[in-house]
């Protein structure tokens, strides 16, 4: 069985991906809808924060513990 | 309000977390062979994995909602309930209680309370457990689909059927093991969801001490204003804290509360086991970063007039849950904001998901095999906790319905806990650490306990006496009067537990080994360096405790 540390890194890389994505795609092409500080583009370096919380997670955790 | 927006990332983010957690329960489904897998996870969890879930099943969105408003309304007192009123609790749990818990391999607390007592002692905790489980199942159920209607305008029926469809399904798929998995990802996704909110908060007021400069000096006090009730926000003095929260009631759910303590018990060891509440309890003093700063944020930009920040009014009345959801929609952006949605759903399902695993269990074992079918096999127990787990959720859903008819309903529940978890935690202490207590005391001692804690609250409620009379004091609030029913419920529990055994027939000795301090052998420490004990470090988050009430004092 995969352990539990597995799903926790796959979906932190998952969901930090999708967040890094959104805000590299607001840097492109700006949004209308404005927040709070969004000139520090917490939404591109949280993302990277996620992926590589997430890749440790998952790239040391591949290895199948025993049932 | 204005509901927050969501575009595709958000929805994708969302769209991710049910494909994850339904994709585990099918994954885990064919390790689940057999009713030890279902209800106990195997019983080969490691103390990190029972530990974070040991939190997480007390760390839910109703809390963070709560709390972060509760900190907006009394400031930095609201810390109490994170410190003084968990962690001594916690370590208790685990150096004194948890060998007695896990040596005498129980599968529930009920099965405890038969074992060091008898059977109708087990049933009536066993039948109070599993009526305030759904009950709270239901309450949660109810609150988050208010939270989605209020903030995000999503359907009321959507958001009650889809989210306990999901539970349901990866629940009976799998039952404990994929509770406990899902209640992990909930830690992680609560942290990474929402603890940028005090990053960025706290970017925006311009630093840490500028937070504390900026709000009054009662709001960044833990005990200093606590020698008069009148001086502090919540109106409780320091007794009050100590002996309702930090003894009764604190002492009452986390050693006690079959949802938190069933974590524990799935280790797969006694130093796993009691290294659980352990590590929870590091954790545990760390969640005020995620909701006590960011109240203070959003009460000094609610009092800061260039801010544009509000609290949402409900027919005049503040709204202090909004707090959180509002700093949400402040900062994050597209992405982010789903993100955050994310997190509060998973603690809204994941702590859905452990109250019925919970109750699952005590049903199967303690209520149906107890009373109607003692030779049932391992596999007819497994049907049967996948049985429970759709008629608790059916019965979640019920309730749910029935509180968005009568919301004061929401009233009764918050009080349901010292109903239960306070007069127990009484003949848990009297039955593990005194060996002459005996099960008609036991059994008399509860039934007063939680009859008079009901009692007093319904005496309250309808003013038949004044609330001052239970917290001795011409000012009191709410909070206090929940703080002083506790202990007076514990207390009646602890005296007619002692009174009643004086008269009554106690069990013999051999039949206690194991189960009571004097009779059982004492956890094992030999060939375990003193660094790596479970004192050690229980000693070690007690320094970090008294630390942080120092340094907030």
């Amino acid at each position: 069985m995969k352990p539990i540390w597995y799903f926790v890194g796959l979906i932190l890389l998952s969901m930090g991906a999708v967040v890094l994505a959104s805000g590299l795609y607001r840097l492109v092409v700006p949004s209308t809808a404005q927040t709070v500080l969004q000139e520090l583009r917490p939404d591109i370096w949280w993302g990277a924060i996620m992926i590589l919380a997430g890749g440790i997670f998952f790239f040391t955790n591949r290895k199948p513990v025993s049932e | 309000m204005e509901s927050i927006q969501l575009a595709f990332p958000d929805w994708l983010i969302i769209a991710l977390y049910f494909g994850f957690v339904l994709g585990i329960g099918a994954y885990l489904k064919k390790y689940t062979k057999d009713e030890s897998d279902f209800f106990l996870a195997g019983r080969k969890s490691t103390s990190w994995v029972s530990g974070l879930a040991f939190l997480s099943a007390n760390l839910g969105a109703l809390e963070l909602l709560g709390m972060t408003g509760n900190t907006f309304q009394y400031g930095m007192y609201v810390a109490h309930f994170y410190w003084i009123g968990a962690i001594p609790a916690m370590l208790f749990l685990a150096i004194y209680m948890m060998p007695f818990y896990y040596s005498s391999r129980i599968n529930s607390i009920p099965g405890y309370l038969k074992l060091r007592f008898d059977e109708k002692t087990r049933v009536l905790n066993a039948i109070s457990f599993g009526v305030m489980t759904v009950l709270v199942s239901g309450i949660n159920l109810y609150a988050m689909a208010l939270v989605l209607h209020t903030f995000l305008g999503w359907n009321w029926d959507a958001s009650i059927w889809v989210s306990a469809a999901t539970v349901a399904a990866y629940v009976t798929m799998s039952g404990m093991l994929s509770a406990m998995f899902t209640e992990i990802i909930q830690f992680f996704l609560i942290w990474f969801g929402l603890f940028l909110v005090a990053v960025l908060g706290i970017i925006e007021i311009g630093g840490i001490d500028e937070v504390f400069a900026r709000v009054p000096t009662a709001y960044s006090a833990l005990w200093s204003t606590s020698a008069n009730a009148a001086d502090n926000g919540m109106l409780v003095t320091w007794s009050g804290i100590v002996l309702g929260l930090g003894f009764v009631l604190s002492f009452g759910y986390w050693t006690t509360d079959f949802l938190v303590v069933q974590r524990a018990l799935v280790a797969k060891d006694l130093r796993a086991a009691r290294q659980t509440p352990i590590l929870a309890s590091f954790f545990k003093m760390a969640v005020p970063f995620l909701v006590i700063i960011p109240g203070l944020i959003a009460y000094i930009l609610a009092n800061d007039p260039t801010s544009g920040f509000s609290l949402l009014q409900d027919g005049g009345v503040t709204n202090y849950d909004s707090a959180l959801p509002l700093l949400v929609a402040r900062y994050y952006p597209t992405g982010l904001v789903g993100l955050g949605i994310t997190a509060l759903l998973a603690g809204f399902m994941a702590g859905q998901a452990g109250n019925i695993s919970a109750f699952n269990t005590v049903w199967t074992y303690d209520i149906y095999r107890s009373l109607f079918k003692k030779d049932a096999s391992s596999a007819h127990l497994m049907w049967m906790g996948r049985v429970a787990t759709i008629a608790g959720i059916l019965i979640s859903i019920v309730t749910a319905y029935w509180a968005k008819t009568f919301p004061s309903i929401m009233d009764y529940m918050q009080a349901i806990f010292s109903w239960v978890n306070a007069p127990l935690f009484a003949t848990m202490l009297l039955g593990m650490f005194v060996r002459w207590i005996t099960p008609n005391g036991a059994f008399w001692g509860l039934l007063a306990g939680m009859g008079s804690s009901f009692t007093l609250f319904l005496a309250v409620k309808f003013n038949w006496i004044e609330k001052s009379v239970i917290t001795l004091s011409s000012v009191s609030s709410d909070m206090a009067a929940n703080f002083w029913r506790a202990w007076w419920a514990w207390l009646i529990c602890f005296g007619v537990t002692i009174a009643v055994s004086f008269v009554t027939k106690r069990k013999p000795d051999e039949e206690l080994v194991g189960l009571v301090k004097g009779l059982t052998k004492e956890a094992a420490t030999d060939n375990v360096p003193w660094v790596k004990t479970s004192e050690f470090y229980a000693v070690l988050s007690l320094v970090v405790l008294i630390v942080l009430n120092i340094y907030f004092w």
